[in-house]
């Protein structure tokens, strides 16, 4: 039994045993100024994990400010357990996304588990129905047995959750590289549907209602998991496997059939999930917002273990609980729906007028502290930011285009790297069709999910490209936003909106910092832009191993409205005979791109250097409202974003499907170039002979490259001589095998 | 005809089986939480695909243990039909509602995708409106699917023509390519496919329409019959 709650206000003092929960001295001080004594062992614990970078968003706020987060249809932005999308018919869309990164490096499965349980409770805690789930994963390269088994588990972890609570995995992204490797990424994200009268809100107003807390008892699982998540993973990360918890998705379903029930009665007044920092954090913001404050009885907690002290009670992020409040009076009406799920749920305090957040254990008052200072008032740091040396470097190096002589075995090589090649490895394993809503699957550029009962559908994708964010953060934020847009836009979708997930290394290093704050602004400039505001996210810091820091990832998750069923496309090439046409020019781009990774020998400390690839936003929204207006007039058989790899792996991806079809594409200039560059705004669209007119009419800058054939083969010309010609089902054998391959492999 | 959906704590395929039979086929059907339902006054009985009870023990075992599936059996026995889907079809097993047992798929993970069907016996009453060896195309979505019986119980099946749905090509690893199989008196059908979730062409296949409307159309022979 842990006897933690013995320490004693003065020996935490001395001993300086806030060190050791992430508090600095500094931060000490605020603590006992604003509780004009001592803390005592549990208020410094409450202290230490709101005031965490996880909860409290100390060194990311002011960064967090200059995302543009407001629209007309906005109707809720960041702040609540997610942010909320007007689609019209009274419906809305209720999204966010979230990292589960630290406990996944330690414990992938439960890690992983635990990250869609969290973000699912997120959504169905404002009231919505969880409809679907994404993910943006990263990795260190397939080559070690750890990595493997990193990768494995989380697929596994994400699967065991996912497909229990009935919510499908529609879709996501994975990507390897080495910066990954001790610290792996794991971001969850969930979309839900709510009718505009059934939003909920995470306050505990009205003095004298009822606190119920509901769900899973508390275990001494978690405990400083929100602390754990807030600092740099260390070599012996493996003790900090306890600060991981354990996922019952069982309970889970059972606990949104549940809420989405309550959430009809009148009783309720606020609802909110116990993520990080448990009880702590989900009581003290209840009260924070509403303006009141709250006490609690923790003795009538359900508890799964014994002798739980106050101190492990609120520090506990045990899995599948949740914290109403409810009017005075009406508890059992509530009560009762829950244990019509076999669910405990119990009355286990007050909402009081006095704005302080009180806890009583065994009798004694174990907690008095003022509501805002938990949450309102928790430190702001402004770091320092300094461009890093290799950034200016990369900026004075002169685009050169790298020496390519066989362009089928380059061709083979993209299509067998694991960030190009098939997931289907991956998404096999997600019941991506519950619900009977996912009209296009995982594999297309993005998740198309219609919405019962009506037209419409939603399209939604997760994505970043973390090398070119390395290279350069701000065109890569850029680039993110972009991209995410540009696959909503593919699948016939207006953009809604965007949530983000930050994940960078430790803040306190300027030049992490600098990469934060430019990530940001090219973030910001690409959502005004493309009119994406930002509704909810989160911020992962400390990303870092062995003192590296992963790539910067601040990953975008997606949602755009598609308003009719018949607008619906996806990004493979559908019928012989139909028209290839390239939007956009194509430059000399190789910066951070999948060419210069497989290029790259022995060097592994720099594998991608030079200028990440250009991007004009004004183009970029020219060319994403064009296709638009295109695929509405149903002239577009299928559209596909350019990305990694360039135009040969795009026309490799839009044919393969199992129809037999082929391609064959006539191109000029530098070969290398036109195959493999990474050019920023360009899509690949088929379209029927006869709408060939009518689709340059709309678009500006497409050029006819080719035509979808019926022979099965991949052929290229370049510059009249034949480059590529390969059978497609070959290729696509190839680019499927590769992951389960590498997975198989001996190291 | 009225459908009865039953719901145990965990089932999360019941909307999709509810919205099959009352949207898109456009007959009676209810959602029926498994405590205290009466299902005398129903047709027909559909179990849904999910995690009951988590999965935990076995898939199916809990639920199988249900006064719920007291009644089933009940159901069963004056000759309704009842359908097991997935989940449902592991629970049917669990009950002794059908012979034979589910091991983990022989790539030890859960799989999700389209698969191609043979219609192996089209005379059931639950595919009757199939043509003989008919091939379609169903949604799996399971850990545990990979069908298991001993020798003698696969003589038995093969020679009742219990034996419904085959896999064409196994995706994992059971017995004779079964994907789906009916109890000797042809009541019961247990299937681990979804038909539920192949009822619209825009999801992807249309193919087990033909399924539901089988049930109808022999409920309704046999009620006129009656009548």
């Amino acid at each position: 039994m842990l006897q933690v709650s013995e320490i004693s206000p003065e020996q935490i003092e001395t001993d300086k045993i806030y060190r050791g929960m992430g508090l600095s001295e500094q931060e000490y001080n605020m603590v006992k100024a604003i509780l004009k004594r001592r803390p005592n062992f549990t208020e410094i614990g409450i202290f230490s994990v709101m005031w965490s970078e996880h909860c409290s968003y100390k060194t990311s706020k002011p960064l967090l400010k200059k995302f543009p987060t407001k629209a007309a249809n906005v109707l809720q932005g960041p702040g609540e357990g997610a942010g909320i999308i007007d689609i019209g018919d009274n419906q809305a869309v209720v999204f966010k996304v979230e990292s589960h990164n630290h406990p996944s490096a330690v414990e992938p499965y439960q890690g992983a588990a635990t990250g869609v349980g969290g973000i699912i409770r997120d959504v169905f805690s404002m009231g919505a129905r969880p409809i679907a789930l994404l993910n943006s994963l990263r990795f260190g390269n397939l080559t070690s047995d750890r990595v493997k088994y990193l990768f494995q588990e989380v697929v596994h972890g994400i699967a065991g959750y996912g497909n229990c609570v009935g919510v499908p995995t529609v879709g996501g992204e994975v990507q390897f590289d080495d910066n990954y490797e001790g610290n792996p990424l794991v971001n969850a994200m969930c979309v839900g549907l709510i009718n505009h009268e059934d939003i909920q809100k995470g306050v505990a107003a009205g003095v004298g209602n009822t606190v119920i807390y509901a769900g899973a008892a508390t275990g001494r699982d978690g405990i400083h998991g929100a602390t754990f998540a807030s600092d740099d993973l260390a070599e012996d990360a493996n003790k900090d496997r306890p600060a991981v918890q354990v996922g019952d998705p069982f309970m889970e379903k059972l606990l949104i059939e549940a809420c989405l029930e309550v959430i009809h009665s009148d009783a309720l007044v606020g609802m909110q999930d116990m993520g990080a920092a448990g009880l702590t954090s989900s009581a003290s913001e209840m009260a924070s917002s509403a303006g009141t404050g709250m006490e609690m009885n923790l003795d009538l907690v359900p508890q799964r273990e014994l002798n739980m002290t106050a101190y492990e009670l609120m520090l506990s992020e045990s899995q599948e609980r949740m914290l109403l409040v409810v009017k005075k009076g009406r508890e059992q009406e509530i009560i009762d729906v829950f244990e019509k799920y076999g669910l405990q749920a119990v009355a286990v305090g007050e909402v009081i007028e006095e704005k302080t957040f009180r806890l009583i254990h065994h009798g004694n008052i174990v907690a008095d502290i003022p509501v805002d200072a938990l949450a309102e008032e928790a430190p702001v740091y402004h770091m320092l930011s300094e461009e890093p040396e290799y950034f200016r470097r990369f900026q004075q190096m002169e685009e050169s285009i790298p020496h390519v002589e066989n362009f089928t075995g380059t061709l083979k090589a993209l299509l067998e790297q694991p960030t190009i090649a098939s997931k289907e490895w991956v998404y096999d394993q997600y019941d991506s069709m519950v619900q009977t809503n996912t009209v296009i699957t995982p594999g297309s550029d993005a998740a198309i999910v219609r919405i019962k009962g009506t037209d419409k559908a939603l399209a939604m994708t997760t994505d970043c490209n973390s090398r070119y964010m390395y290279l350069d953060p701000e065109t890569g934020g850029k680039v993110a936003v972009a991209e995410a847009a540009r696959n909503i836009v593919c699948s016939g979708a207006t953009p809604l909106g965007l949530t983000d997930g930050l994940n960078f290394g430790n803040p306190t290093r300027h030049e992490i910092f600098w990469q934060m704050e430019k990530s940001v602004a090219g973030m910001s400039a690409a959502c005004r832009l493309l009119k994406t505001p930002v509704i909810s996210g989160n911020v992962s810091l400390y990303n870092e191993s062995k003192g590296k820091a992963i790539f910067p990832t601040p990953v975008v998750g997606m949602v755009g409205l598609i308003e009719s069923l018949d607008h619906v496309t996806s990004s493979f090439f559908q019928r012989a005979g139909d028209v290839i046409f390239l939007i956009g020019e194509t430059k000399p781009e190789f910066g951070g791109s999948e060419l210069q990774n497989i290029l790259a020998e022995g060097d592994t400390d720099e594998i991608y250097s030079g200028k990440a690839p250009a991007i004009d936003l004004e183009v970029e929204a020219k060319r994403q409202s064009q296709l638009l207006d295109a695929i509405r007039q149903s002239i577009v058989q299928s559209a596909h974003d350019l990305s990694e790899g360039g135009l040969a792996v795009a026309l490799a991806e839009s044919v393969f499907t199992d129809k037999g079809l082929g391609v064959r594409a006539a191109l000029s200039g530098d070969m290398t170039v036109e195959l493999f560059s990474e050019t920023q705004s360009r899509f690949l669209v088929s379209v029927k002979p006869e709408d060939v007119e009518r689709f340059k009419e709309i678009i500006d800058d497409a050029r006819q490259i080719g035509v979808v054939t019926d022979d099965g083969q991949y052929t290229i010309f370049g510059n009249g001589k034949q480059v590529i010609a390969e059978d497609a089902e070959a290729l696509c054998q190839r680019w499927k095998g590769a992951i389960p391959c590498l997975l198989k492999s001996r190291v | 005809m009225k459908f009865a959906v039953i719901v145990f704590p965990g089932s999360n395929c019941d909307r999709d089986m509810y919205h099959a039979v009352k949207d898109i086929l456009g007959e009676e059907a209810d959602l029926v939480w498994y405590e205290n339902s009466n299902l005398a006054n129903y047709d027909a009985i559909l179990l849904p695909g999910g995690f009951s009870y988590g999965d935990y023990l076995r898939s199916g075992s809990i639920a199988a243990t249900s006064d719920c599936l007291k009644q089933i059996k009940a159901h069963a026995a004056k000759g309704k039909p009842v359908l097991g889907v997935c989940n449902g079809f592991q629970i049917l097993l669990e009950a002794g509602l059908l012979p034979g047992a589910m091991l983990c798929n022989k790539n030890l993970a859960f799989m999700c995708h389209q698969e191609k069907l043979r219609v192996a016996n089209h005379t059931t009453l639950f595919t009757s409106e199939y043509e003989e060896n008919e091939i379609v195309q169903f949604p799996i979505a399971h850990g545990e699917g990979n069908y298991f019986c001993d020798e003698a119980t696969i003589k038995e099946l093969r020679k009742n023509k219990q034996i419904v749905f085959t896999y064409e090509a196994n995706p994992n690893g059971s017995t004779e390519d079964i994907a789906g199989i009916i109890n000797r008196e042809g009541n019961v059908l247990g299937m681990m496919p979804h038909p539920e979730r192949a009822v619209e062409a825009l999801l992807g296949s249309a193919d087990g329409l033909k399924v539901f409307q089988s049930i109808v159309m022999n409920w309704r022979n046999s009620y006129v019959a009656s009548v």
